[in-house]
């Protein structure tokens, strides 16, 4: 048995599925979790990307706005208001909408811009494949 | 063609075009029920995993978080929340809402507080702005669709509230009056008491009864830091389950409104047209009597 991962958004369940590897940033830091690993409620940073490796989708990634990580008898969910998987990811939509924020640089905006730098790392580590194969 | 069933035939055709409406929104609704119930359906898991996160955190440690127990011992002030539909013709849904959020303000002025109210809805806003009350903040323009932005919005309209000082007009405690989708044919309105917070602490025996023991979590940052980052999430979570499930309602309430307007129209169709048949009628009777009246007269000479 492997881990079972589930990456819960606000709206839908986003992926779920055996994997064997889970590396995530918290605010404390990056946290990989392996099977028996101990319980842990962790925070997410603002703006993390998640990178999953699962048995048979091969690397999924997502970014993940707001979120939660809990870990309990290897069972791993990601719990966030929002996320999205790389693949669904638009890049130049995102790069448009990162060009946009700083171009205005206010408080309301910084989330924006986070999300959206978010969204490219996620994007960035689908297209450079091997992270943690 | 005579008068009366000129009258008759203007009438049907107004009647029907009315029908046509009324059915096509009668369809309408039905395939967003359906819709709306499924994306109630689909926000479940993150329910499930959030409040298992706050029970585990809410039962490690002795933390006193002001969103679960009251700040001071006096209530002076309390937000009501409701939600009503952006449009009418959904029958009595809007009105229902209102009536409880009505019956539920003067609960609270009977136990003494002062009640401020955030509206969600151009239906419950047009109610309180024609009778001049005032509104704290409201919400319109997304009630058939919400978007969980509109639900993090609402959620943050209210925590401010309620971190802002009595003195400037915070408030002590929320309440959120929704419609509860029961089944296709039954919603029925609900009040709920968003905060203080009702955490369910679990007692040991209860969870292994249930098989729902928390385990031993590590907290990162600290346990504290992580309840405190939960809540407001916990929240806004509520607030999204209150919209999603009113959305489904409103739909289930105009689709209902709406057959029972079809029906009406169909019903109305049909004893017009027997009344314009006898119309008809009586008019041939009449030009045969005319015409037989005529003749005799003719011969009679």
């Amino acid at each position: 048995m492997s881990l079972t991962v589930s990456l819960v958004t606000a709206e839908r369940l986003l992926w779920s599925g055996p994997a064997t590897f889970v590396l995530a940033r918290t605010t404390e830091g990056d946290m990989g979790i392996l099977k028996g690993h101990e319980p842990v409620l962790a925070e997410l940073a603002d703006g993390a990307v998640v990178r999953i490796t699962s048995e048979g989708e091969g690397l999924v990634t997502a970014a993940v706005h707001g979120g939660f990580l809990s870990v309990d008898h290897d069972d791993v969910i990601l719990l966030a208001e929002t996320a999205e998987l790389a693949e669904e990811i638009d890049a130049a939509r995102a790069e448009r909408a990162l060009e946009r924020a700083r171009a205005a640089e206010t408080s309301l905006v910084v989330a924006a811009a986070h999300r959206a730098e978010a969204r490219l790392r996620a994007v960035s580590g689908l297209r450079g494949g091997v992270h943690h194969r | 063609m005579g008068a009366q069933l000129r009258v008759f035939r203007g009438r049907i055709k107004s009647v029907k075009a009315t029908k046509k409406i009324t059915k096509a929104m009668e369809l309408i609704a039905s395939s967003r029920i359906v819709k709306a119930q499924q994306r109630v359906l689909a926000a479940a898991p993150y329910t499930d995993a959030l409040v298992r996160a706050i029970s585990a955190a809410a039962s490690n440690g002795s933390t006193v978080h002001p969103l679960t127990h009251p700040r001071g011992d006096e209530r002076i002030r309390a937000a009501v929340c409701f939600i009503t539909a952006d449009r009418g013709l959904a029958g009595g849904y809007s009105s229902n809402v209102i009536r409880e959020a009505e019956s539920l303000t003067n609960l609270l002025h009977d136990e003494g507080l002062q009640v401020k109210h955030f509206i969600v809805g151009n239906k419950g806003v047009n109610y309180y702005r024609f009778r001049e009350r005032p509104i704290a903040a409201r919400w319109t323009g997304f009630t058939d669709q919400p978007k969980y932005e509109d639900a993090q919005s609402i959620a943050q309209g209210l925590l401010e509230a309620l971190h802002t000082p009595v003195e400037e007009g915070g408030v002590d405690e929320i309440h959120i009056v929704f419609t509860h989708f029961k089944n296709m044919a039954q919603q029925e309105v609900r009040v709920r008491r968003l905060i203080p917070m009702e955490v369910v602490e679990v007692s040991y025996d209860e969870a292994k009864a249930e098989n729902i023991v928390v385990p031993l979590y590590d907290f990162e940052p600290g346990a504290e830091q992580v309840l405190d980052a939960l809540l407001p999430k916990y929240v806004t979570n509520l607030v999204w389950n209150a919209l999603l499930v009113s959305a489904a309602s409103e739909h289930a309430a105009r689709r209902r409104a709406m057959k029972s307007a079809t029906d009406n129209a169909e019903e109305l169709i049909k004893s017009l047209t027997r009344q314009a048949n006898q119309a008809r009628q009586a008019e041939i009777t009449q030009e045969i009597s005319e015409i037989v009246g005529g003749a005799d007269a003719l011969a009679a000479k």
